[in-house]
């Protein structure tokens, strides 16, 4: 190995560089002025966010590093690049949380997103499972601390511990297949273990065990528990992030893992279907379902976002490069739509603290341009044409279908009747509901505004652009 | 630029010019509207006129006007029109509705600026459903049409509105479920191993042509044709329809029982049965029985309904449901028929809507038992009524007789007993349809002076204005121009129909 492996690892080195300096900003100026902190964390990460898109052009990259632990793809490499984006855009709607509620503990905030966003990048480009494992709790442990933000609240520190005790739950399950893993291939690098993996019963086993671990970082039921509570403790800003960036991220690692690993032979490729069919039908049912019952927006985002990871694992079932395509597509949409939706809804809770759909009635009288901007991620969500929503659930359901998976594709296209039913509930409560006393009109901030607005801007483009499609089926995934 | 194209972007454009206007100005909305909507009636014109020229012309291709512009390289989705003989009927239908329900809103007062905004995307979506010939551009037209329904119903409906609404909705989304799974089952098949895949309506037909295997089509068509079959009012599928058309605002009801619902017939017919002709042989009896009831049904449900509405959402239960019932029976005349059935079904609604909506904005309820004799004060709107009904029970010289024969005419071509049996079944609608229609003049045009629930404050009962009569004269000079020249157009359908109808010669 030269050091021009280290080329490879471009978007983690320069994520550690971006950190380090956040914390330095902070340590030296963050006592006598914590806007130029916060302006100094979005501007590095902004810088970097836009350097990581010329790392793409790179073409000498080598794809490993570390003999083998740590892989890169093209795939991998673009979906780190849609996630910056997308934490670019947690961060413009926590702006305003961050200058008002939350000012004193600022930087600990940016710093921490980012270090959760650092274990991402190595569980997506792992090529082992001890790194995919540290990236995976790299990831988690910022994350308790995140969710717990909110210091002075009950409900923070109870959402929290949830989270830990999850958390540490699913990574001891985790931890326990990959043991059996080890036992039975007698190494743990991805493509010496795809060579063994032969589907013995000890090896369906440690898969299994290896699922339902990864499953609780995607909330597929029945690993979903957590879910709700803890997306309604959280502040808001985590909350987004964590139903968006940290379920991409754990989507890719997880088809890479299951395409490029536990697909050694068809007795075990197979097993893995009939598994994942059953999660698939049940997450999105019961996601579906639960989401209908919901009153607080956060919690009713939460189910929503469960169901929504089911339609996400339509693609990982598919098993091929399309639908590799499609789920990163999906990530994408999914991410600019979600956010938009929770940036609504940080917005409102920023200005009068109201979080129930009852609130929400009338908004369209008084606050219209939020109120069509909130219409337009719920048909997006719900997969309405002509917005982006319904390309990313077509191409999806599409790469499903072109395995076979007919029943499975029809199941979830009557449960999307289900989603858009209570979808249409906000819709319903915005624009037709009366209300004796609305939510009052008032001014969000530039920089929610903007993110609004790019947003927005996504969700009727990218549908109708077909080279964004084009572009990521022509990026290499390793399958 | 392709010809047809006009049809999304001028709506496209009258949507821009309508967003930047103001809410409070109305008046320029309203001219907005009416101008574009005699823009499209012209289009629509000029298309027809230029479309039999060319057939008369010696043109055979079966779709003229076509274009094809590539969009999903990886999918080969191509945004790709063109017409055939069916679809220019289709357009000039739309066209004629769009317009005089755009005139007929003048008297929607609250958020006029919203509601026509919804208004034009339905119409995006309508337009640009009857232009394509992409299976996948079809089906993104077909969803853009119906979710405006939501709101338009939701926010500017009367009685229990929401419910009607998101049962609307959801239905009719479930419906395409069904289809959005048929469209995937049709794509994978839609060439021999190893081809390269296509949504291309014509080129899927050819190859399905030239296929030994058709299991798959035992599968998917009748999924595809449930799922239109939704939108077209379906037994047992039609609930959703009388709901939604009660509660709608006018021209909505209009231009959804005029227009959206004719999206189903077409599509049962273009999609469905054009691209799996032997599933539909081998199964099209399983429809005719659901078609047969959907017509003798609706029907009956019409004549004990008292709330006016509800009385037309029924009878469109029953003439959409003879629409696919004509398809069903898979040969040239009874085919035709359809297509005529579906035009002058449309404009017939359009102008029952049309008349009650004005009605029920003066007397407050659309209730039978609180009207009469409202001949004495608004004779021009009642004798019109008569008039829509006439068409409706299939009086020669109007349109309704013209398709009701071709139909029936064509069916009874079937020699076995089960098509005859059916058709007699489905005939006995006729009657019906005259019991339910001549209960309606009789009781609300005629007999003692009773007015509902009149206001007080109120501008009090009145005759059409002007506004309301260009509308509804507009209307009737097209019921009447079918009923006594329908050579023209039957002629044009019938070219469009030929080479489907060959499919299906055993």
């Amino acid at each position: 190995m030269d050091y021009s492996n280290f080329l490879s690892m471009s978007h983690e080195i320069s994520l550690v560089v971006v950190m380090a300096l956040v914390l330095l900003v902070d340590l030296f100026i963050g006592d006598k002025n914590k806007k130029i902190c916060q302006i100094a964390a979005m501007g590095l990460f902004l810088a970097h966010t836009v350097l990581c898109f010329t790392y793409l052009s790179d073409a000498s990259a080598v794809d490993e590093a570390f003999g083998g632990m740590y892989v890169n793809s093209e795939m991998a490499v673009l979906l780190k690049n849609i996630l910056n984006v997308g934490t670019c855009l947690v961060f413009m709607f926590a702006y305003n949380w961050n200058t008002t509620e939350n000012e004193e503990h600022s930087s600990e905030f940016y710093f921490l997103i980012l270090s959760t966003l650092l274990g991402m990048y190595l569980m997506m480009s792992a090529g082992n499972f001890l790194m995919f494992y540290i990236g995976l709790e790299t990831a988690s442990i910022p994350m308790a601390a995140l969710v717990a933000f909110n210091k002075n609240k009950k409900e923070s520190a109870e959402a929290a511990a949830k989270y830990v005790l999850t958390a540490a739950f699913s990574s001891g399950v985790m931890l326990f297949g990959t043991s059996m893993i080890y036992a039975s291939c007698g190494t743990l690098y991805f493509n010496d273990v795809y060579a063994m993996f032969h589907g013995s019963a000890l090896q369906i086993m440690a898969m299994i065990f290896f699922m339902a671990g990864v499953g609780f970082k995607l909330s597929l039921v029945p690993f979903h528990l957590w879910t709700a509570d803890t997306y309604q403790g959280a502040p808001t800003a985590v909350t987004s992030f964590l139903s968006v960036i940290s379920k991409g991220a754990a989507a890719f690692a997880f088809m890479c893992i299951m395409c490029k690993v536990f697909s050694g032979s068809g007795e075990a490729t197979e097993s893995w279907k009939n598994i994942m069919w059953w999660i698939i039908i049940f997450t999105i049912t019961v996601g579906n379902i639960f989401a209908v019952r919901q009153t607080n927006m956060k919690r009713f985002m939460a189910f929503s976002s469960i169901s929504q990871a089911g339609y996400i694992m339509l693609g990982v079932i598919a098993g091929t490069k399309m639908g590799m395509d499609a789920l990163t597509y999906y990530i994408l949409i999914y991410m600019v739509t979600n956010l938009a939706a929770f940036g609504i809804i940080s917005s409102i809770e920023d200005h009068t603290g109201k979080l129930n759909r009852e609130d929400y009635n009338g908004f369209y009288e008084t606050n219209p341009k939020l109120a069509l901007v909130m219409m337009l991620a719920m048909f997006s969500l719900g997969g309405i044409p002509p917005f982006a929503g319904f390309f990313s659930k077509f191409f999806i359901f599409m790469a499903a279908s072109n395995q076979g998976e007919y029943l499975l594709v029809f199941l979830a296209l009557l449960n999307t009747v289900i989603s858009l039913y209570y979808y249409l509930l906000v819709v319903k409560a915005m624009f037709i509901n009366k209300s004796e006393n609305p939510i009052a009109n008032f001014q969000s901030d530039n920089m929610t505004r903007a993110g609004l607005v790019i947003c927005t801007i996504c969700m009727i483009c990218i549908g109708l652009i077909s080279s964004i499609y084009g572009y990521i089926q022509m990026q290499q995934c390793g399958f | 630029m392709n010809i047809l194209s006009l049809f999304v972007i001028i709506p496209l454009i009258m949507m821009a010019v309508i967003f930047c206007i103001s809410g409070e100005n109305k008046k320029l909305i309203r001219s907005v509207m009416t101008v574009g909507g005699a823009c499209l009636v012209a289009t629509s014109a000029y298309l027809t006129i230029q479309f039999l020229q060319m057939r008369a012309g010696g043109e055979s291709d079966a779709f003229l006007f076509t274009d094809s512009v590539m969009w999903y390289e990886a999918f080969n989705i191509h945004y790709s029109v063109g017409v055939d003989g069916i679809s220019v009927a289709m357009l000039l239908l739309s066209s004629v509705i769009v317009l005089t329900g755009a005139i007929i809103s003048y008297a929607i007062e609250t958020k006029a600026k919203e509601y026509y905004l919804w208004f034009l995307m339905l119409s995006v979506g309508v337009y640009g459903f009857f232009i394509s010939v992409d299976l996948f551009t079809m089906f993104l037209f077909y969803e853009v049409a119906l979710i405006p329904m939501y709101l338009l119903i939701g926010l500017w409906g009367s009685g229990k509105k929401e419910y009607s609404a998101m049962k609307l909705t959801l239905m009719l989304m479930g419906g395409s479920a069904f289809l959005m799974i048929g469209i995937f089952g049709i794509y994978y098949n839609s060439v021999p191993e190893g081809g390269q895949l296509t949504f291309n309506l014509q080129e899927i037909a050819a190859n399905v042509a030239m296929q030994e295997n058709h299991d798959w089509e035992m599968i998917f068509f009748p999924l595809t044709f449930i799922g239109f079959g939704v939108l077209g009012a379906m037994f047992p599928f039609h609930t959703w329809s009388p709901d939604g058309h009660a509660s709608a605002p006018t021209a909505v009801s209009m231009l959804h029982a005029g227009v959206l619902m004719k999206l189903g017939g077409y599509g049962c017919f273009r999609v469905a049965m054009y691209l799996m002709p032997h599933a539909a042989l081998e199964l099209g009896w399983i429809f005719i029985i659901l078609t047969g009831i959907s017509v003798v049904y609706g029907a009956f449900s019409a004549c004990v309904q008292t709330d006016l509405k509800y009385i037309n959402a029924y009878s469109s239960v029953s003439h959409c449901g003879l629409v696919l019932f004509a398809l069903l029976m898979m040969n040239q005349t009874a085919m035709t028929g359809a297509i005529l059935q579906m035009v002058s079904h449309g404009l017939m609604t359009a102008l029952f809507f049309a008349l009650i909506g004005i009605i029920y904005g003066m007397t407050h309820t659309r209730d039978i038992r609180e009207m009469s004799g409202l001949m004495k004060i608004m004779p021009v709107l009642c004798v019109c009524y008569v008039i829509a009904g006439l068409a409706s029970l299939g009086l020669p010289g109007l349109s309704g007789f013209v398709a009701e024969m071709t139909i029936f005419v064509g069916a009874f071509q079937h020699a076995d007993t089960f098509h005859r049996v059916f058709v007699i079944f489905g005939c006995t609608s006729i009657v019906i349809t005259a019991v339910y229609i001549l209960r309606v003049v009789g009781k609300v045009l005629f007999g003692p002076l009773q007015t509902g629930h009149v206001a007080e404050n109120d501008k009090g009962l009145r005759d059409a204005v002007l506004y309301e009569k260009i509308a509804i004269f507009t209307l009737i000079a097209c019921i009447a121009a079918i009923g006594l020249a329908p050579l023209w157009l039957s002629n044009m359908i019938r070219e469009g129909i030929e080479p489907i109808a060959n499919l299906f010669i055993k």
